[in-house]
């Protein structure tokens, strides 16, 4: 394992760099940070408001949302924060840039994790963690260490489908040369839509978020065990423990589909 | 009738609006992307509220599903006119020093970027609306979902509020935008501020939750705000939600708003002009 080994270490010394040169703009680190902290913290003020009007949804309440939305948002911020350079690839293959990416004798993966690890989205880190804080302590959770651990791991696995789904949006560039929007619509429409539990949804749609993009099974599944409510959806038990291990799958999958995605690449030549 | 002077010395800013207008509608493809991603957001939103109007045990909302419903597709439609954020060119060039260009214009500073600002809120959203207005009103009923449509205008009359405050509407949109752009003359770091008026304008005009569902004791506030001019209260006249009768006083509300903003903005124009640092490069 010395190759993973040195992998880590690689990337850790990527991550030293860009947080190093981030901090040289100290006061425009820490200004778009509160600003994102502020705009994730009006999405929520939206999320009480409906509550204050409606009280409920389909039996949920504003404690249960909370810890949805709490998982999705840190889960999100923790992926958005390492997955710059797949987001910005569209620039990468225009610019040439991938060339010298190719060339270099270490994964394209890593490197590409590797451009930066963006600081700034520390702002919707807070505002998740504030928002399952909320959750921690107006719900009545029956905490137990397997709970606990539940709660990290799909955390982890969560980070797999979103960083996946990016990278298929990166991938796109291979065929077309610009990473095309339209996958915006999964990843922040999906990070939107976990906000509240998969339940609520009609069953094509659940259907797409649990079996083709599987966000529901790394919060919704894992959320209502950690709840310790019956799953509306009729799901044993068991489903929200094992759940989560479909998104290290999915990211599998994605990864294959980028290696396709680098054999087809044709330099732009600039 | 223009004064024939009047009309000549309005030629430059008609000509940037038009130069503008025609160069946004150049980026269909960006458009129809961007499209995609806003019919996923319009249709999540309608799920929830659908969610929570199916779970409501009071008799009565303060607007109906379908209103609701109609009120996220507008949104979603006019998102681009929405004063939500300042193009990249603009930026680069505040960044770049080629706002001296623009300084040594001899025509009305304000005037010149308002006709800037009038062409991007309206061009990008001539683009999308109407796909997406065809998806809503038309696509969404043949796909069996005809409950979360777009419906029709509540009235003849409704249409042509509608009509008339939409215009108000980008009158305030537009006046909030220059603001935007002063904000650059003032700090280079104006991205923060952006974000902060970002964040209100979501928030304040209806776009993140209609502002009918706001708990009773904020929609008074919220009507005053200029932000409920740019989209809550064309959408609610639309559906019906403000009876046509009222029309009057949301226009008032958003000419008003647009004096305020313009005075405003002229203001802080020509004070930033005077400790204006040009960046070199």
């Amino acid at each position: 394992m010395t190759g993973l080994g040195n992998a880590i270490a690689l990337y850790g010394r990527y991550a030293a760099a860009s947080v190093k040169s981030q901090l040289q703009y100290r006061a425009s680190a820490v200004m778009t940070a509160l600003g994102t902290l502020l705009i994730t913290a009006s999405e929520f003020v939206a999320v009480w408001a409906l509550f204050d009007r409606f009280g409920q949804i389909h039996g949920w309440r504003l404690p249960e949302i909370a810890l949805f939305y709490g998982l999705i948002s840190i889960t999100w911020a923790l992926c958005d924060a390492i997955a710059r350079g797949f987001d910005n690839f569209a620039q990468i293959v225009k610019s040439g840039e991938f060339d010298r990416i190719l060339l270099r004798p270490r994964s394209t993966v890593l490197q590409l994790l590797g451009q930066e690890l963006t600081l700034r989205r520390v702002g919707r880190l807070v505002q998740g963690a504030a928002v399952l804080g909320y959750a921690f302590a107006a719900g009545r959770i029956d905490w137990t260490p397997g709970r606990a651990v539940l709660l990290v791991g799909s955390i982890g696995c969560g980070i797999c489908v979103f960083l996946g789904i990016v990278m298929l949006q990166a991938a796109s560039a291979f065929w077309t040369v610009e990473s095309l929007e339209v996958w915006n619509s999964f990843t922040y429409g999906g990070v939107t839509m976990g906000q509240y539990p998969l339940a609520i949804y009609r069953p094509w749609f659940r259907a797409l978020f649990i079996y083709v993009f599987p966000i529901g099974c790394v919060t919704y599944f894992p959320g209502v065990a950690i709840l310790g409510r019956p799953d509306p959806l009729g799901a044993p038990p068991i489903v929200g423990w094992l759940a989560p291990l479909a998104g290290p799958v999915f990211l599998a999958g994605c990864l294959q589909i980028w290696r396709i995605g680098v054999r087809h690449y044709r330099s732009t030549g600039s | 009738m223009i004064h024939p002077g009047a009309a000549s010395r309005l030629a430059p800013y008609r000509a940037l609006f038009g130069a503008r207008f025609r160069m946004l509608l150049q980026y269909r493809a960006a458009a129809l992307g961007g499209l995609a991603t806003q019919i996923a957001f319009g249709l999540i939103l309608i799920m929830i509220y659908d969610a929570f109007y199916r779970s409501s045990t009071a008799a009565v909302q303060p607007m109906a599903f379908r209103q609701v419903a109609s009120y996220v597709w507008l949104g979603q439609a006019l998102l681009m006119m929405l004063p939500w954020n300042v193009d990249s060119e603009m930026r680069a060039m505040m960044r770049s020093g080629g706002v001296a260009y623009e300084l040594s214009r001899p025509v009305d500073l304000y005037t010149w970027w308002y006709a800037r600002a009038a062409a991007q809120r309206t061009a990008p959203v001539v683009l999308r609306a109407v796909p997406m207005l065809v998806f809503a009103m038309v696509g969404l009923p043949l796909l069996g979902l005809g409950e979360w449509r777009l419906g029709p205008p509540a009235s003849l009359a409704a249409a042509i509020g509608f009509a008339a405050a939409l215009v108000g509407a980008l009158a305030v949109a537009c006046a909030f935008s220059v603001l935007l752009y002063i904000a650059w003359i003032w700090t280079l770091a104006a991205d923060g501020i952006v974000t902060v008026a970002s964040t209100a304008v979501s928030m304040l005009s209806g776009l993140l939750i209609p502002l009918p569902l706001f708990p009773d004791w904020a929609r008074t506030a919220l009507r005053w705000l200029p932000f409920a001019g740019i989209l809550d209260q064309p959408a609610r006249i639309y559906t019906g939600h403000i009876a046509s009768g009222e029309l009057a006083a949301v226009l008032a509300r958003q000419l008003g708003w647009t004096a305020v903003l313009i005075a405003l903005g002229r203001r802080l124009l020509a004070r930033g002009l005077r400790r204006v640092v040009v960046q070199g490069g």
